[in-house]
């Protein structure tokens, strides 16, 4: 399976912003790369990331073929109540990976 | 044409292609959450615990902990091997250890298995200084890879010492060119988006210079590695790094 990534600080102080950073494995095969035989590769990407905080969706993204193998995605969110930030990467061939991190608010 | 003469960089003036590199792949690589190359760490550390082979041995199994048996492995290897009578390097020593130990099947070169025990074997010596053993035995390997270096070779008729040793902080086409210190590998390079091993990185210096390259795992490769990593000594390995 595919390994990924969730990383936030351990403690944030309630109302404060704070930054999350994931990664996750994936060969983001385009579907324009041919073999040596000319024959197409057939396109392979994840197409959708999606971001919870406590069950609340905080971000979400489209991903398309330009976007690099193992993509890195980090963005920010303020910080409410401690729990849960889960990270879903959906994709084709039924690519699905989830991965969560425990944030905890001071 | 200047001649490639082989005269070292001295080692107040050694630095890693880390120095060439940009601020943001800096970034990526110096914040183990952001640099790739740390999935396929733990894909190695997987497998470092998995019980593998005709003898269902696991490297844990003889090693243990490999945050202190592993400790330095990779500095000094390329090392001297008494079973096949010449260095190895470290893709080399797990293979063996593979095929011996566990009875297994050696693992491809540049196979995401190979690249991902190699990266978590040279996770452990991160920061710790390059110190190949050059003795009797080796010496004759280095000068080997030290004349590979030095030599003209390819249709553009070039040595590696003339970009990595007479010309390194110039540009070739808009690229620095960084003096070729082997101390991040396995690393992953952003053109290849994936992890891939300093013989991969050779391989596409000579066909850059139109010289056929040699096979994965050809001696006259470790050779050189073992050249490049005594040319190194002293510099802290930082794998997996992270290059352009």
């Amino acid at each position: 399976m595919a390994r990924a990534v969730v990383n936030v600080p351990a403690k944030v102080k309630r109302g404060e912003i704070f930054e999350i950073k994931t990664l996750v494995q994936h060969a983001m095969e385009t579907g324009f790369r041919r073999t040596q035989l000319g024959e197409v590769i057939p396109r392979d990407i994840i197409r959708q990331f999606v971001c919870t905080y406590n069950g609340v969706e905080i971000y979400r993204a489209e991903l398309h073929p330009a976007i690099s193998a193992n993509p890195l995605l980090t963005f920010s969110t303020i910080a409410t109540e401690s729990g849960t930030i889960a990270a879903t990467w959906t994709g084709d061939k039924g690519f699905s990976v989830t991965q969560s991190a425990r944030i905890s608010v001071v | 044409m200047a001649c490639a003469t082989g005269v070292e960089i001295p080692a107040g003036e050694r630095r890693s292609g880390y120095e060439f590199m940009s601020r943001e792949t800096r970034a990526m690589q110096d914040d183990d959450v952001t640099n790739p190359g740390m999935l396929w760490v733990l894909d190695g550390e997987a497998l470092w615990n998995r019980k593998d082979g005709s003898a269902v041995r696991a490297c844990a199994d003889c090693h243990g902990d490999a945050r202190a048996s592993m400790k330095g492995v990779a500095a000094r290897h390329p090392a001297w091997d008494a079973a096949s009578g010449r260095p190895v390097n470290l893709e080399q020593r797990i293979n063996a250890c593979r095929t011996a130990r566990q009875q297994a099947a050696a693992l491809a070169y540049e196979s995401r298995d190979l690249l991902a025990l190699s990266a978590f074997v040279a996770l452990q010596s991160r920061g710790m200084p390059a110190a190949v053993a050059i003795d009797a035995r080796t010496r004759p390997y280095r000068d080997a890879g030290r004349d590979t270096f030095i030599r003209r070779q390819g249709q553009l008729n070039l040595a590696c010492a003339q970009c990595h040793d007479e010309r390194w902080g110039k540009k070739l086409a808009g690229s620095a060119i960084p003096q070729a210190h082997p101390t991040g590998y396995p690393l992953y390079r952003l053109e290849w988006q994936s992890l891939g091993s300093l013989q991969r990185r050779l391989r596409n210096c000579m066909i850059g210079m139109r010289a056929e390259p040699y096979a994965y795992g050809a001696p006259e490769f470790v050779d050189l590695e073992l050249y490049l990593m005594w040319r190194a000594r002293g510099m802290p390995l930082e794998a997996p790094a992270v290059r352009p």
